[in-house]
C-alpha cells in the first residue's frame, strides 16, 4: 500500500509541474487554455529527440525542455494569446482547440502516433530503501523535482519584486496597470514560463507516462480537474489538488481495477460540489 | 407594533478590515419619499446592495414588514416586492422597451418558464406593458432597441423595469445621474408621479431633486448615519455642510 | 456593402425553401442520402449545443455526453427486445432531459472555468463509462446488433438510407419546430434577458439559476433526440459518439453556423459535413490540421460564423 500511494504522490507531482503553469495562466490572464498540454508535448519531445537522436543526457534534455517549450509558448503568446485576452471565453476555447488539434496532427506527421522510446539513465534507474519501502528512483526523482519546483515558485512570487508584481495583477489587473507595472511584459514572461514548465514535465512523463502525439488530449483534464480543484491562480492549491488525484487515480486503478479511470471523475464532482472555488480559493498566489 | 415598510437593525458589511456600511439603523415607512444623501465614497450604492441582496451582510438584519430579508437572496426579495434601479443603466440592451417590460411582467406573473407557448399570445401582458411605457412617456419607443436610446429615455426606462414588479418598496439609485438638463424634467416628471402607496428610498446627488420630492433625508458618511431629518433639518444642519463643502462653507 | 431589407414574410419563404431544398435531396442526390440524414442529424446536436450556448450562455465542451447517453439508450433500447423507433426516440429524450437536469445543478452554479471543466469532466466520465462497461456497450468496437423495427409498422429501413431520411427529416423537422416554439416562448424571452443583463434579471425576480437550469435540460433533451436518432438510421453506436473530440467537433460546427441563431446549427452542420466528406477523400490525415487551422483564423480573424456575416448582409426588421 506504500507504493500505491508512493507511485501516486509520484504521478501528483507530474501532475502539478505541468499543471502549475495553467493554473497561473488561468489565474493570472482569465485565460481558458485548453491547449496546455501541447507545450508539455513540446518540451516531452524536444528532450525524446535530443536523448534519441543526438545521444544528449537526461539531465540538459530536460533544461533543453523547459526551453524549447517556453520558448514555443512565447511565440504564441505574441502571435496568438495576448490579442485574447479581453475576448469573449468561447473565442478562448476555440482558439486553444485549434492549436491543440495543430499540434497533435503535426506531431502524428512528423513522429508517428506511437510511444515515444525512452531510456532511463542509469542513475535514475533501479530501486532504493525508502522508509522501509523499495521505491523506484525515477519516481523519488519526480517527487524531488514537485518538491524543489514547489518551493522555488513559493520563493520567487513570495520575496521577489517579479513575484510581487504576479500578485498584484491576480488580484486586480486594472490597478496593477495604474500603479505602472508592465502588465503586458508580466503576461509574456509568466506565460512562457508557465510553457517551460509544462515542458519540463512533459519531458518528465516521457518515464512515467509516456509520450505521444494524443497527450495534449489524453490527459487535458487531468490538468483540468488539478487546476479547478485545486484553485486557479494558486500555486498550493493544484498542488494539493495534484497529490489527490494522482493518489486517487493510482490507488483507484490498483485496488478497483473495474472502476479505475472513472474514480477520478467522481471525486473531482465532489471537489467542485465541495469547494467550487478551489481548495485554497484565491487571496492572491500563495 | 412595526409599521415601517423596510427597517435595518444595526445593518453592515465588512471587506476584510474595512468597513463599507457600520451599523445603519434605517426605516423606511410606507408611502415614504426619503432621501439618502452623502458624499462619494460614503457607502450608499453599498447600503443599496444589501437591501437588494446584492451583497450579504456581515453584521445586523434587514426587514420589509414583519419579513426577515437578511438572508434571501436577490431574486428572491424582488419577488417580495422590492425593486431597484441601478446607478449604471443595466438594460437589456439586444431588447426593445416593450420587449423589456413584457419581461419583467412575466417574470412578476411566473410566467418566465412557460416554454411551451408562443409568447405573442399573452396579450394581456403587451396591453400592461404599453400602459406602463405610456405613463412614463415610453410609448413612441416601444420598438426601439434599447442599444439605440437616448440616455435620459434609458434611465427612465430602469424606472418603468422597477416598476413593472408592481413593487411595495422601491430603491432608486441616483436616477438622475448623468442625465443632460434638457431630459431632466420627463425624469423627474415621472417620479413625482410615482404612487403613494409605494415606499420610496432614492439616493441623489441633485439636490434640487432631493429638497423637491424627500419628506425625510437621511445622511450617510463614511458608512454611517450621521443625521436624519426633515428637508428643512438637513438643509439648516452644519454638520451636514460641513460634511459636503468642509470648513467656512458659505452656502449648501 | 448595403444589406438588405427582409420581411417576415419574406423570411418565411426562404424557411420554407429551406427545409423544401434538404427534402428534394432524397429525390437529386439518391447516393448521399446517409451523408444528408448525418447532416440533419448533426444539425439538430448543434441546434441544441445552441440552445445551452448561444442563447441560456452556458459555455460547454461536453454536450456529446447527452448526444452519446441518447445514442447508448435508444441503441440499447432496441438491442434488447424494444425496436419500435418512435418510442425509442421518447426514451432517448426523456432520459436525456432528467440527466441534463441533474447535471444543470453542477453546471449552472459556478464561474465560466469550472463550468467549463465540469462540463468537460462529466463528458469524459460518461464516455470512460461507456469504455468500462464494454460487456452492455460494446466498448471501442461499438454497439453492433441493433435491429430497428420498420417506421410506422411500414416502411422498413433499408440499405439505400431512404427510410432513414425520411424518418431522419420527418424528426428533425419536428424537433426544430418544437426548439423554435421554445425560443419564441416567454421562456425564451427570459433566456435573452439573462444573456444580456443577468444582474436585471435577478433585480426583477428572475429566479435565473432555475432558468438556466430548464434550459440546459431542454438542450440536452435535444441533442439525445439528435443521438438517438443516429443510432436508429446507422443502427450502431460507435464510442467517439460520446466523447471529447465529439463535443468539440458540435461546438465547431456551430460557430461555423453562428450562434444565438435559429438556424446556425443547420447551416454549420451543412458546411462541415459536406468539406468533411469531401475533403475525407482526399487527406483523411490532414482533416484534424486543417481544421485547427481554420480554427485559429477564425478566431483571429472575428467570430460571427455564417449567420453572423449573413445578419450583416441583410437586415431582418427584428431586433433579434
Amino acid at each position: 500500500m506504500g507504493i500505491v500511494i508512493f507511485d501516486g504522490v509520484a504521478y501528483g507531482m507530474l501532475l502539478f509541474l505541468i499543471g502549475v503553469g495553467l493554473s497561473i495562466t488561468m489565474g493570472l490572464m482569465n485565460f481558458v487554455n485548453l491547449a496546455h498540454g501541447t507545450f508539455a508535448m513540446v518540451g516531452g519531445y524536444a528532450a525524446s529527440v535530443l536523448m534519441n537522436h543526438f545521444g544528449v543526457g537526461f539531465f540538459p534534455s530536460l533544461a533543453a525542455a523547459f526551453v524549447a517549450a517556453a520558448g514555443v509558448g512565447a511565440v504564441l503568446e505574441l502571435c496568438f494569446y495576448r490579442r485574447l485576452y479581453r475576448a469573449h471565453p468561447l473565442d478562448q476555447v476555440l482558439l486553444s482547440i485549434g492549436i491543440v488539434f495543430v499540434s497533435v496532427a503535426v506531431f502524428t506527421y512528423v513522429f508517428g502516433p506511437t510511444l515515444q522510446a525512452f531510456q532511463l539513465p542509469p542513475l535514475l534507474d533501479g530501486r532504493v530503501s525508502l522508509l522501509g519501502l523499495e521505491v523506484g528512483r525515477y519516481r523519488l526523482f519526480l517527487i524531488a523535482c514537485g518538491v524543489a519546483v514547489l518551493a522555488a515558485l513559493l520563493v520567487v512570487l513570495g520575496k521577489t519584486r517579479y513575484g510581487a508584481m504576479v500578485r498584484a495583477a491576480v488580484d486586480n489587473q486594472r490597478v496593477a496597470g495604474g500603479t505602472g507595472i508592465h502588465v503586458q511584459r508580466l503576461f509574456f514572461l509568466t506565460f512562457s514560463l508557465g510553457c517551460g514548465l509544462a515542458g519540463l514535465g512533459g519531458a518528465l512523463s516521457l518515464g512515467m507516462l509516456g509520450l505521444e502525439p494524443s497527450f495534449p488530449l489524453k490527459y487535458l483534464v487531468y490538468f483540468l480537474i488539478v487546476v479547478c480543484v485545486g484553485g486557479a491562480g494558486t500555486i498550493t492549491g493544484p498542488f494539493v489538488a495534484a497529490l489527490l488525484v494522482g493518489i486517487v487515480d493510482v490507488a483507484g486503478k490498483y485496488y478497483l481495477p473495474q472502476a479505475g479511470a472513472f474514480l477520478i471523475y467522481v471525486v473531482m464532482i465532489i471537489m467542485l460540489l465541495a469547494r467550487p472555488n478551489g481548495i485554497i480559493p484565491r487571496k492572491g498566489l500563495a | 407594533m412595526n409599521t415601517a415598510a423596510l427597517r435595518t437593525r444595526g445593518l453592515g458589511i465588512s471587506f476584510g478590515e474595512f468597513r463599507a456600511v457600520d451599523d445603519v439603523n434605517l426605516r423606511l415607512e410606507p408611502g415614504a419619499r426619503q432621501a439618502l444623501i452623502g458624499p462619494n465614497g460614503a457607502g450608499k450604492t453599498t447600503l443599496i446592495n444589501l437591501l437588494t441582496g446584492v451583497f450579504r451582510p456581515t453584521h445586523g438584519t434587514i426587514h420589509m414588514g414583519e419579513r426577515e430579508l437578511t438572508t434571501l437572496s436577490a431574486d428572491k426579495r424582488a419577488r417580495l416586492g422590492l425593486a431597484r434601479t441601478f446607478q449604471i443603466n443595466t438594460l437589456f440592451p439586444s431588447l426593445t422597451p416593450l420587449l423589456s417590460v413584457v419581461l419583467a411582467i412575466s417574470e412578476r406573473d411566473g410566467l418566465g418558464a412557460v416554454w411551451w407557448r408562443p409568447l405573442k399570445r399573452h396579450t394581456a401582458t403587451f396591453d400592461e406593458a404599453h400602459a406602463l411605457l405610456g405613463r412614463l412617456k415610453l410609448d413612441a419607443l416601444a420598438d426601439v432597441p434599447v442599444a439605440e436610446l437616448a440616455y435620459g429615455k434609458q434611465r427612465l426606462l430602469e424606472i418603468a423595469l422597477a416598476m413593472a414588479a408592481r413593487p411595495r418598496i422601491l430603491l432608486l439609485d441616483e436616477p438622475a445621474a448623468g442625465v443632460p438638463e434638457d431630459e431632466s424634467g420627463e425624469l423627474f416628471e415621472a417620479i413625482a408621479e410615482l404612487p403613494q402607496d409605494i415606499s420610496v428610498l432614492f439616493i441623489e446627488h441633485d439636490m434640487n431633486l432631493v429638497f423637491r420630492f424627500s419628506r425625510r433625508i437621511s445622511v450617510l458618511v463614511a458608512g454611517r448615519i450621521l443625521t436624519e431629518g426633515s428637508p428643512a433639518e438637513i438643509g439648516s444642519d452644519p454638520r451636514v455642510r460641513e460634511v459636503y463643502l468642509g470648513h467656512g462653507a458659505a452656502h449648501v | 456593402m448595403k444589406a438588405l431589407a427582409l420581411s417576415p414574410a419574406r423570411l418565411r419563404g426562404i424557411e420554407v425553401f429551406f427545409w423544401l431544398a434538404l427534402a428534394s435531396s432524397f429525390f437529386l442526390l439518391p447516393d448521399k442520402l446517409t451523408l444528408m440524414s448525418q447532416i440533419m442529424i448533426f444539425g439538430l446536436f448543434a441546434v441544441s449545443l445552441d440552445m445551452a450556448l448561444g442563447y441560456a450562455g452556458i459555455l460547454t465542451v461536453g454536450h456529446a455526453a447527452f448526444f452519446g447517453a441518447g445514442a447508448y439508450a435508444a441503441g440499447l433500447l432496441a438491442k434488447h427486445g424494444w425496436s419500435e423507433p418512435f418510442s425509442g426516440l421518447l426514451f432517448a429524450l426523456l432520459l436525456c432531459v432528467a440527466l441534463g437536469y441533474v447535471l444543470s445543478y453542477l453546471v449552472v452554479r459556478g464561474a465560466d472555468l469550472t463550468r467549463l471543466m465540469i462540463t468537460i469532466g462529466v463528458c469524459m466520465l460518461l464516455a470512460e463509462l461507456a469504455n468500462r462497461l464494454s460487456s452492455i456497450t460494446g466498448g471501442t468496437d461499438g454497439l453492433q446488433g441493433v435491429v430497428i423495427a420498420p417506421v410506422l409498422g411500414l416502411f422498413e429501413f433499408d440499405l439505400f438510407g431512404k427510410t432513414a431520411f425520411a424518418y431522419a427529416y420527418g424528426v428533425v423537422l419536428v424537433v426544430f419546430i418544437g426548439v423554435r416554439r421554445v425560443l419564441r416562448s416567454p421562456f425564451g424571452l427570459t433566456l435573452r434577458g439573462i444573456h444580456d443583463s443577468r444582474k436585471r434579471m435577478l433585480a426583477i425576480g428572475s429566479p435565473v439559476e432555475a432558468r438556466l437550469r430548464l434550459a440546459y435540460a431542454l438542450s440536452a433533451g435535444v441533442a439525445g433526440i439528435a443521438g438517438a436518432l443516429l443510432a436508429q438510421t446507422t443502427q450502431f453506436v460507435g464510442i467517439e459518439s460520446i466523447g471529447f473530440n465529439r463535443s468539440a467537433e458540435v461546438l465547431i460546427i456551430l460557430v461555423l453556423g453562428g450562434t444565438g441563431r435559429l438556424y446556425g446549427g443547420m447551416i454549420g452542420a451543412i458546411v462541415y459535413m459536406l468539406v468533411h466528406d469531401w475533403f475525407a477523400d482526399l487527406n483523411p490525415e490532414y482533416w484534424m490540421f486543417w481544421l485547427g487551422i481554420f480554427l485559429i483564423a477564425a478566431v483571429m480573424l472575428g467570430r460571427g460564423g455564417i449567420m453572423g456575416a449573413l445578419s450583416r448582409l441583410v437586415k431582418t426588421g427584428r431586433a433579434s
